[in-house]
């Protein structure tokens, strides 16, 4: 190696004799990186910039097509801080969140435990059927799920009447809010675990087996196992994980609107499903916009929370 | 065994044979309804094993009104974004993985706070600005959109790719008479290649699934719809018949699953593996 660099440097020293070649060397990066920038300030600053501006703005339907929007300043922000309806969805945003984020780390957790103690082939079909849910599209899994929660013919019914709850005879899932709620989160549970135990399997394959003889040995076993032994040393991982679970659910969409478009009666309404539902069926592209950008502070805000503290464990 | 190793055992079995079940049923169900007759589907007892397989499912979600022509949207504007990131994002990647200058360290930042992006809260500005710049009902601006949301990622993958890539191959080649250009392509863009695959099938994928911009953006003109949108709508097509909407549903799922298993048997990586020792 020593003998490549040795040979290298003189190559690049020639360089700089030939001042043309030499500009253009200096300005190769940000010609390469130019049209990634052009992607990115195009298509995701424009968008953020006529979000905010928007949210300062009276922003409706006349506005909308004959331009001429006036700017209001915070008018917008006061009207949704001191409107309960925006407080009902902020809260059930983070109901849905918790709930979500919670069962997912719970399962995905044991899922990975789980993995570590299985011989080979049970493994392996573990790790497959897993593997299968993860690639199945978001939009083919929620139809999936209207089929199963079918109220006449869906197979969901049918076992909860099998198993003797007569009252799941024909009982419709959707027209009632906390079972669409209750669906929703099924769902995107099922659709996450693969994901996170996958990972955390794959960081609880890298801790050395000695670590775990030794707690054996020092009469460590079960819950007390996991507490000292195995959790601290994924600490780092669940972290990552439960944070980017969070950013997940707090702003997922496409589950929500595919299946219920935030029905019935708000229930399954989140702060997404609210901006959009405010722009499409309001026109309230104003109202909507400053939705928006209360969302992103609220999830910027909760996972620098979370960061802090984590941060502060580790010190500890 | 000892009787209470035993127990464990069978108790960790039972659990993993519960994930098992758990995880695959509502795929097979998907499955096993796009197959079987439809008095079997309009059961009020359905069984759980099917007891007779028919193919008509498949045929009528074939014959389906416009099937064909939201296969091929959705097909340009996955392929298309994926080829478009890639490209862009190589460039980007080699000046971030291998060249010296400033400004790096914010470039960077910026692409991982665009990882971070939450694209669902720009779903009505986008909307907005693509009203007033005449670029509704157009694939070519999903296909743009898409190329925006994968590249960050393309971006950091390759990067990472190419610094797994020991410069000392490329230096190797120079010191033979390659220019720094010459010895990119023809020695570390081989190496690349397992990278490359695996960006783009994601990309792909992520492109291949996305729902709400295509439903938001694709207001009038339906023929210019894809296949995500159309399946969430599988109501106004198929009405109550259940066997050819998961019928749909699976043909829907199949390019991904063919992508899973080609990105866990090829990508497994280590092709520099030995390249350089020492």
């Amino acid at each position: 190696m020593a003998i490549t660099t040795d040979l290298v440097v003189p190559v690049e020293t020639t360089v700089p004799t030939r001042p043309r070649r030499s500009r253009t060397r200096r300005l190769m990066p940000y010609l390469l990186v130019a049209p990634a920038m052009l992607v990115l300030v195009v298509l995701l600053g424009l968008p953020i910039l006529q979000n905010l501006v928007m949210s300062l703005q009276h922003f409706g339907l006349r506005e909308l097509v004959r331009g001429g929007a006036v700017f209001v300043g915070l008018e917008n922000y006061t009207t949704l801080l001191s409107d309960g309806t925006f407080w009902e969805v902020v809260l059930r945003t983070l109901v849905f969140t918790a709930a979500n984020v919670v069962l997912v780390m719970v399962l995905s957790t044991a899922v990975a435990l789980l993995l570590t103690h299985l011989r080979r082939a049970m493994r392996v079909a573990v790790m497959s059927s897993l593997v299968v849910v993860w690639a199945m599209p978001i939009i083919a899994a929620t139809t999936v799920w209207q089929w199963l929660f079918q109220s006449r013919f869906g197979i969901v019914n049918a076992l909860l009447v099998g198993i003797g709850l007569d009252q799941f005879d024909n009982y419709s899932w959707l027209a009632n809010g906390s079972a669409t709620f209750g669906l929703i989160v099924a769902l995107i549970v099922w659709q996450s675990v693969p994901f996170a135990a996958l990972t955390l399997y794959a960081g609880l394959t890298t801790v050395p087996d000695e670590i775990f003889e030794a707690a054996r040995m020092d009469g460590a076993a079960g819950i007390r196992l996991f507490r000292t032994i195995t959790f601290p040393v994924l600490r780092p991982m669940f972290g990552l994980i439960t944070s980017l679970e969070v950013i997940w659910v707090f702003k997922a969409f496409t589950q929500i609107w595919a299946i219920s478009e935030g029905g019935p009666n708000d229930a399954t309404t989140t702060l997404p499903v609210y901006a959009y539902k405010v722009a499409q069926a309001l026109h309230r592209y104003d109202l909507s916009g400053a939705i928006s950008v209360l969302t992103v502070v609220m999830l910027t805000v909760l996972l620098l929370v979370y960061f802090r503290q984590t941060l502060r464990q580790e010190a500890d | 065994m000892s009787p209470q190793r035993l127990a464990r055992r069978s108790a960790t079995n039972t659990f993993a044979v519960v994930v098992v079940l758990l995880s695959i049923f509502p795929v097979y169900w998907m499955v096993l309804t796009a197959l079987r007759p439809t008095t079997d589907i309009q059961s009020e007892h359905p069984t759980l094993l099917p007891r007779g397989l028919t193919l008509e499912h498949f045929s009528t979600a074939l014959a389906a009104d416009g099937f064909w022509s939201f296969w091929r949207n959705s097909a340009i504007v996955a392929v298309g974004s994926v080829l478009v990131a890639l490209v862009v994002a190589a460039l980007a990647a080699f000046a971030a993985a291998r060249l010296r200058w400033t400004g790096r360290r914010a470039f960077l930042l910026i692409v991982f706070a665009a990882q971070m992006a939450p694209w669902e809260a720009l779903l009505i500005p986008m909307y907005v600005i693509a009203r007033d710049a005449g670029a509704l009902d157009q694939l070519g601006t999903l296909l743009v959109i898409y190329v925006a949301i994968t590249l960050p990622f393309t971006v950091l993958t390759l990067r990472g790719f190419l610094q797994a890539i020991p410069v000392e191959l490329e230096e190797a080649a120079r010191v033979d008479g390659c220019s720094q250009l010459t010895a990119f392509r023809k020695i570390v863009f081989p190496l690349l290649a397992p990278g490359l695959l695996a960006t783009s099938l994601f990309g792909f994928i992520t492109a291949w699934n996305e729902f709400a911009f295509a439903n938001t953006l694709i207001i009038k003109d339906q023929s210019q719809r894809t296949l995500p949108v159309w399946l969430s709508s599988f109501s106004n097509t198929f009405g109550t018949d259940w066997g050819a909407t998961m019928a749909a549903a699976t043909l829907f799922m199949v390019p991904v699953l063919i992508i899973f298993s080609v990105l866990q048997n090829r990508v497994t990586g280590g092709l520099t593996a030995g390249a350089v020792k020492g």
